[in-house]
């Protein structure tokens, strides 16, 4: 079932939104973004993903279509600042040891991947750089220093496909993330797999349901005008189902990162993109 | 000076005497309304950028006054005759007493 | 009337008194609210007639979230055009005053919206005289991010 089907059952519930997804291509600087391939073959239940660009308004999307108008990047911007900046007991910045960001390219649609035996997220390289190369204190998850470096650094392989493994030492923890996707929690007694694989395309009160893809985050949400990072946005959906959230950073947002990367693979990093 | 207020300008590095361009600003600054509550019911008092200013070789563009209502970061577009090469100003004006300006060169043929 | 049918002043009947009082200045005060803008515009305008069709305002029909909602406007010949939002706290939202380099007397903006409501675009024409235009924005709430 194509997406235009599925917005018409959405467009039932709130009849004028159906106009808004009437642009399918995403293109920034010339270069056309795919929004939508063929699931990847581990995906029992779904034919075709679909970045969260797609679910969204025309003048949402219209604020990730040009890079001056997306105001994540004005903490990309910040985070070029932060790269030079130098900080902790060694007397180091990124740049002392990382020349150009640019050679990041490519890191991004990797992640997270496993390192002698652990799961790591960019956020764990970025402060283990700073705790054991630069003296300095790690970066909270969540604050703002630490999206503006992950969305400046992810930013680097833009348009990349999502690529990340799943089989061999990071089997485990994918399996980890599957099962915690599948599993229903909190009061309304719900999985990730209630809203974002059975609902998707369809609105939930005045919400059009994405397919929860993390392909763009650190996201800039107009809800809180600030750089979201995937943890956090896992945890506000906990919370929305009256879950206890799990902790950011901790053991299961990392594998379900690794999970719902892998549930993208094939699209292509949109970092930093702008929801809702 | 409110904290990370940073000028994001675009502007055409050229164009031909007398045409229209199109110009972009944004500047990264909370824009507390003075609507909002902090966690123990005070009123956080309000914060913002209350005049924006686009200036060419002296003279003006544009001039907008902005209430709380604008939002967080607050973006313009707007268009200009550029009637020979120079320099644009754009001013921001903080309720903190503060003001921001960033220029940009144009080149006119 | 009550006070003197019966002396005992009871913490009721307090209740009720101010129940009363709050539910009267409420439906008192929804109209007044609204015509905030009015009085606004009156204001600006002297009384004078207001036109319409010589402004455009632009804005979604449905916004995903009232903190960011792009609003343009656009009124060849304006001096000055002032935007309000009727249902927020404190309808001014901005005002373009258009200076001598400005081409087309156009711009764009993103506003915050407090619920559904109308948009207002006053523009102070260069001959004196004023336009109006009106739309309205539905405001939906929630949101995932993903």
């Amino acid at each position: 079932m194509n997406l235009k089907l599925w917005i018409s059952f959405g467009a039932a519930a709130l009849a004028t939104s159906a106009a808004a997804q009437d642009s399918n291509d995403l293109v920034l600087d010339g270069n056309a973004f795919l929004t939508e391939i063929a699931a990847p073959s581990h995906m029992e239940n779904v034919d075709t993903i679909y970045s969260g660009w797609r679910f969204r308004t025309s003048e949402t999307q219209a604020l990730q279509s040009d890079d001056f108008d997306n105001p994540g990047m004005i903490f990309v911007d910040q985070a070029i600042d932060l790269w030079a900046k130098v900080d902790g007991s060694e007397g180091k910045s990124c740049a002392s040891c990382h020349e150009n960001v640019e050679d990041f390219a490519g890191l991004r649609p990797t992640l997270p991947r496993v390192e002698e035996g652990e799961l790591v997220t960019m956020e764990n390289i970025i402060n283990e750089c700073r705790t054991e190369r630069m003296g300095a204190e790690p970066w909270k998850w969540s604050k703002g220093n630490m999206t503006a470096m992950t969305a400046l650094i992810g930013l680097q392989s833009r348009g990349m496909p999502v690529n990340v493994a799943i089989d061999g030492d990071a089997a485990p923890f994918w399996e980890k993330g599957k099962e915690l996707y599948y599993t229903r929690v909190g009061q309304l007694d719900m999985a990730c797999s209630s809203c974002h694989e059975d609902n998707y395309g369809t609105m939930i009160r005045a919400d059009h349901l994405s397919q929860g893809q993390i392909n763009g985050f650190p996201t800039y949400r107009l809800k809180n005008a600030k750089l979201n990072s995937s943890h956090g946005r896992f945890k506000g959906c906990m919370t929305n189902i009256r879950a206890t959230p799990f902790k950011e950073g901790g053991e299961e947002f990392k594998a379900l990162e690794l999970y719902l990367a892998s549930r993208g693979e094939g699209l292509v990093v949109e970092t930093p993109s702008v929801r809702n | 000076m409110a904290k990370g207020v940073k000028p994001r300008v675009k502007v055409p590095k050229s164009a031909s005497a007398g045409e229209t361009i199109t110009i972009k600003c944004l500047i990264s600054h909370k824009m507390e309304s003075g609507q909002r509550k902090d966690g123990d019911g005070k009123v956080i008092p309000r914060s913002i950028i209350n005049r924006f200013t686009a200036d060419f070789n002296g003279e003006n563009v544009i001039d907008v006054t902005l209430e709380p209502a604008i939002s967080t970061n607050p973006y313009f577009q707007f268009d200009s005759v550029v009637p020979e090469s120079g320099e644009f100003k754009f001013t921001w004006y903080d309720d903190d007493g503060s003001v921001y300006d960033t220029r940009k060169k144009i080149a006119v043929s | 009337m009550i006070l003197e049918n019966n002396m005992t002043l009871t913490r009721r009947k307090v209740l009720v008194f101010g129940g009363s009082a709050l539910a009267v200045g409420s439906l008192a005060g929804a109209p007044a609210f609204a015509s905030l803008t009015d009085n606004a515009i009156a204001e600006m305008t002297g009384g004078a007639e207001i036109g319409e069709g010589a402004i455009t305002l632009s804005a979604p029909e449905i916004a995903e979230n009232g903190n960011t909602v792009p609003i343009s406007i656009d009124a060849p010949g304006a001096a000055a055009i002032t935007l309000f939002a009727d249902g927020n706290p404190v309808p001014a939202v901005a005002t373009f005053n258009f200076g001598p380099l400005s081409a087309s007397r156009s711009a764009s903006t993103r506003i915050r919206l407090a619920g559904t409501q109308n948009v207002v675009a006053l523009a102070k024409m260069e001959d004196g005289s004023f336009q109006r235009a009106s739309t309205n924005v539905k405001v939906t709430i929630g949101g995932c991010g993903g």
